[in-house]
């Protein structure tokens, strides 16, 4: 038997993690307020364009999409990232197919009223889903089931847990975090923690 | 929708965040949440620290009535949720 085992692939080193990160194997649960509990047929979601136009889609009509298994790295902004998390959703890019709009900017919505602002760019070219599966099972209410945005090149705080809705705006404006020191796009790999990083 | 069982601390814990920036102990403070009108003391907020600020949410209908966000060179107070803050006088 050799050295090295050809077929094993393993987890990777912290030497992956952005800087001021540390590596974390649990899924710790952050909170800012009580945690909504959606029943997925009252669960409805959004996209309203910078003209009033809103596309709405139920739970059934939601899960007959096309979804996609997805394996990516998280990093929280409290320090800690997981690595190779693997979620199950629907990209945006098959919810924004039919979406017409100029606007440059997106404020996430979602039940229990929490919002954060992003780049509608950052949200296309398979960047970000509605991920309603977290390691083969449904996502749990804790982190943010039955659906939560899923923006992994980001600070997770951006992933937002019960999502509703998306609104496109002309204006990039602050979301919850955003408006009360946190910075307004949060790269990781720049470490955007905080307003003027 | 429905709340979750309570996963928040009580007022008292911001304590600590908030004397670092003011000089009167404002959990002892009577505040009214700017949603509902309830009216209480600080202390029975129910404060929401596992998060990347301290959120302190109204005991009446949960909206938000402070947020401390503390980062390397600053702390943010926002009390937009509340109408007021009332201190006595020493």
């Amino acid at each position: 038997m050799g050295i090295v085992s050809p077929g094993f692939t393993g987890r990777r080193s912290g030497s992956d993690l952005p800087p001021g990160q540390y590596l974390t194997r649990d899924f710790p649960v952050l909170s800012a307020g009580p945690t909504p509990r959606i029943l997925p047929e009252h669960w409805e979601f959004s996209i309203t364009t910078e003209t009033g136009e809103v596309h709405k889609w139920d739970w059934q009509a939601f899960l007959q999409l096309p979804s996609e298994e997805i394996t990516r790295d998280i990093h929280c902004v409290t320090r800690w990232s997981k690595l190779q998390s693997e979620w199950k959703g629907v990209s945006l890019d098959t919810l924004f197919a039919d979406v017409e709009t100029g606007a440059d900017f997106v404020m996430a919505h979602s039940y229990g009223g929490y919002t954060t602002n992003l780049p509608l760019e950052d949200l296309l070219d398979g960047q970000a889903w509605i991920a309603y599966e977290f390691e083969g099972e449904p996502l749990g209410a804790e982190h943010g089931g039955p659906a939560r945005l899923l923006v992994p090149h980001l600070y997770f705080w951006k992933s937002a847990k019960w999502v509703r809705g998306l609104a496109l705006s002309d204006s990039d404006d602050l979301g919850f975090w955003e408006s009360a020191g946190y910075h307004e796009y949060g790269d990781p790999w720049k470490e955007q923690r905080y307003a003027g990083d | 929708m429905t709340a979750d069982v309570p996963t928040h601390l009580d007022g008292n814990a911001a304590a600590g965040a908030l004397s670092e920036v003011f000089a009167v102990d404002l959990t002892a403070a009577t505040g009214r949440c700017n949603g509902c009108g309830h009216t209480g003391v600080f202390a029975e907020a129910r404060l929401y620290a596992d998060a990347p600020g301290l959120v302190a949410r109204c005991p009446g209908c949960e909206d938000v009535l402070l947020r401390v966000v503390t980062t390397p060179t600053d702390t943010y107070v926002d009390l937009r949720g509340l109408t007021y803050l009332r201190v006595p006088n020493a």
